[in-house]
């Protein structure tokens, strides 16, 4: 008879609970029920993850890490990479078979090399059963063909980011909360001299969420269902035709700009509007103390989501970050035990907490977590798992979603028409070949 | 004998012959791919992005090395003078080239920013211009402000090279020229040009070939942009083989780089070696 690696797994996993023993006596913070993985003898475990924009994340996330030091004896090194890199370093992990075991990666990377990681199915069940569910969107990005390549981690919400006083002095008594009125705002704000800025340059993050909400609120889509790429269509055409009247209200340069400009430009006080996570109205706030026009600033500053398009209800992209296990680890079970330990109660709603809203829980029975009512500021962020929308809408999650996302197809089909080195017909053209190629028409 | 070939077996041969084979493959992350032929390079062939990065990657090489070239010479010619302090000049002028590329690119990234350039603000206090310069937003603005960034970082090699070579040059001969009634400039032209051009090859050789495979510059500075108009075909080749997942198509980019760099080789050393011309006859 043969034992696969997963039955071996769930035969421990059940001896384990109870015999396993002295390691988890003891430590409340692991007490689970019904899943337990017993960790390798001599097992060490390697992380690699992005890169904090809130101090408070990573904080909490060694402290969690310390305690399943502290109970388990597992020895896990942390490791941090800027965000943008994390993507290649993963890349560079799945096609070599070696580097970290456990990886927190971005958007669509799990459909990248799906052989490459390891099956989590059986821990993602248990947490989605134990915890309310997976919100759908972090899920998408996580699972493949009803797997889990990965746990969804969090999502880092995006949100309108504005100076009210400013918003009140271009005659709006509150943010505009559909696309015509928003564009009639930055009208306003630039005749005050308080413009909008939103990123038409090659920004990972900055530049991709703020296309897909042009392209999406108007009922634009790059693929179908099938994956048949649709982007030159009728609605993309409106989209464009948008973003080109919303770009005339733009504070010169944001065709350079890449993810950090927007923050940079609007905490220096140059900015009325921007499209953000959290952390720039967190930087104000930590810094206050220390800057009094921080602190005026920070006062001032309010979040809302973005506004809906002609298509009705709100459609955004938003970072998603998914914990995978690389196939090669020597460590499997150590590395399913640390996952565990990470998402169960005590240490996941303290790491929400902690992270300041930056994270937004994928785990349904973490929605009510106290940060999201602890700054007016939070709440445009509490529903970024459930509102998301993910990328190569409306086709599958895979190899040429990524591509065409990594190959910035969609910014740069707006940033061509926006700054006139083409029409929109001809952006629009462009794109769909490009596109094209990567769906392999 | 042995060791070194096994070297170059492991370290030169071995790469090279697999990113030649990925080219030939829909290879990506994680997948080995199957063999299919030339399609990568007829996709690529039919790619506006393509080609828009090797106009941009000659244009960026040809432009900065010639300026390097010409920079680099004149600082040479200068530092080869007995000036007070030589030593520490010298030391100034390698600084850009021991600055770690990514640390340099920060710098020009602020530089250039759009909103916090401290040029555009130099100049907008001077009265010479009344708005900051887009340097990055725009095509031409950002290929030529990338340009710069270049030169800046490659000048002290090439300039620190020549003055080796400009110091291997007998003094004797200046001194013989010089009886014979030449000028600054016959001393140039029939003294130090031709004794320098073997070094002139080399040095321009390593020029041209880090111009061309530059990288960070550009992945710091732009990521390309804006609308691909900096893109190099090194910074396209990582973002379709590494970022984008497609490791066939991001190699056979990258295998399109070796035509164009054999070329400079072959131009260094067959054209800029010619002893007729070393030895002072027309070319």
């Amino acid at each position: 008879m043969k034992f696969t690696r997963r039955d071996v797994i769930r035969t421990t996993a059940g001896v384990a609970a109870g015999a396993l023993g002295s390691r988890f006596v003891g430590s409340s913070a692991f007490a689970q029920e019904g899943l337990t993985y017993k960790p390798e003898d001599g097992a060490k475990l390697r992380m690699l993850r992005w890169s904090p924009f809130v101090q408070g994340d990573e904080d909490q996330w060694l402290a969690n890490t310390k305690r399943f030091t502290e109970a388990t004896g597992v020895e896990v090194r942390v490791d941090k990479e800027s965000w943008e890199d994390i993507r290649p370093k993963a890349a560079v992990a799945a096609n070599v078979g070696s580097g970290p075991d456990l990886m927190l990666v971005w958007f669509d990377d799990p459909h990248q090399y799906p052989d490459k990681l390891h099956d989590v199915s059986e821990l993602g069940e248990y947490l989605g059963t134990k915890y309310g569910g997976w919100h759908d969107g972090p899920k998408q990005y996580a699972t493949r063909e009803g797997k889990f390549l990965g746990l969804p981690l969090a999502t880092i919400g995006n949100a309108i980011v504005y100076r009210e006083s400013w918003v009140k002095e271009a005659g709006f008594s509150e943010f505009p909360k559909d696309t015509a009125g928003f564009l009639e705002l930055c009208k306003a704000l630039q005749a005050k001299g308080h413009p909008a800025g939103f990123t038409h340059g090659h920004g990972v993050g900055d530049g991709n969420n703020y296309a897909h909400w042009l392209l999406w609120s108007h009922g634009g889509q790059m693929v179908d269902e099938s994956g048949k790429v649709t982007i030159n269509s009728p609605e993309t055409l409106k989209a464009i035709e948008y973003a080109q009247e919303l770009y005339k209200t733009f504070i010169p340069g944001t065709e350079s700009w890449l993810d950090v400009n927007n923050n940079r430009a609007f905490l220096a006080g140059e900015l009325g509007v921007i499209a953000n996570g959290i952390s720039v109205y967190n930087t104000a706030k930590t810094n206050k103390d220390n800057d009094p026009k921080l602190a005026e600033i920070a006062k001032d500053m309010r979040t809302t989501s973005l506004p809906i398009g002609p298509v009705g209800k709100s459609v955004e992209l938003f970072q998603v970050t998914t914990a995978v296990i690389f196939d090669y680890t020597p460590y499997p079970n150590a590395a399913k035990a640390y996952l565990q330990f990470m998402f169960e109660e005590q240490q996941m709603a303290e790491w929400i907490t902690s992270s300041a809203a930056y994270c937004c829980q994928t785990l349904k029975a973490f929605d009510n977590n106290p940060v999201w009512a602890a700054d007016p500021n939070n709440a445009a962020y509490a529903k970024a798992s459930a509102t998301l929308r993910p990328n190569g809408y409306a086709g599958p999650l895979g190899y040429a979603s990524a591509a065409t996302m990594a190959d910035y197809v969609l910014v740069d089909m707006f940033a061509k028409a926006v700054t006139g080195q083409a029409t929109p017909q001809e952006a629009m053209e462009e794109a769909e070949k490009r596109a094209n190629r990567y769906y392999r028409v | 004998m042995l060791p070194a070939a096994a070297l170059l077996l492991v370290f030169l041969t071995y790469p090279l012959g697999l990113g030649i084979w990925l080219g030939f493959t829909d290879a990506r992350i994680g997948r080995p791919g199957i063999f299919i032929g030339i399609e990568n390079y007829q996709y690529l062939s039919d790619d506006a992005v393509f080609w828009l990065s090797v106009f941009n990657t000659l244009l960026y090489t040809i432009s900065a090395s010639i300026l390097k070239f010409a920079l680099g010479l004149w600082l040479a010619l200068i530092l080869n003078q007995n000036l007070p302090f030589k030593s520490f000049f010298r030391a100034i002028v390698l600084l850009p080239w021991v600055v770690p590329t990514v640390l340099s690119a920060i710098a020009f990234w602020w530089i250039y920013d759009s909103q916090f350039s401290i040029l555009s603000w130099a100049l907008m206090e001077m009265g010479l211009i009344d708005h900051r310069i887009n340097f990055l937003g725009d095509p031409v603005n950002a290929r030529a402000s990338v340009i710069a960034a270049n030169i800046w970082r490659g000048i002290p090699f090439v300039a620190i090279t020549l003055l080796a070579g400009l110091q291997t040059i007998p003094q004797s001969l200046y001194e013989a020229a010089t009886l014979d009634g030449a000028s600054r400039w016959q001393l140039f032209r029939f003294v130090t040009l031709p004794l320098l051009t073997p070094i002139i090859a080399i040095t321009m050789t390593f020029s041209v070939l880090f111009t061309f495979t530059d990288f960070q510059l550009i992945y710091v500075l732009t990521r390309g942009g804006p609308v691909n108009a900096t893109h190099l075909m090194a910074t396209l080749s990582f973002q379709r083989g590494i970022s984008g997942g497609q490791l066939g198509e991001g190699a056979a980019i990258a295998v399109a780089m070796i035509p164009f760099l054999l070329a400079a080789i072959l131009f260094s050393y067959f054209g800029l070696q010619r002893r007729k011309w070393q030895q002072g006859g027309g070319d």
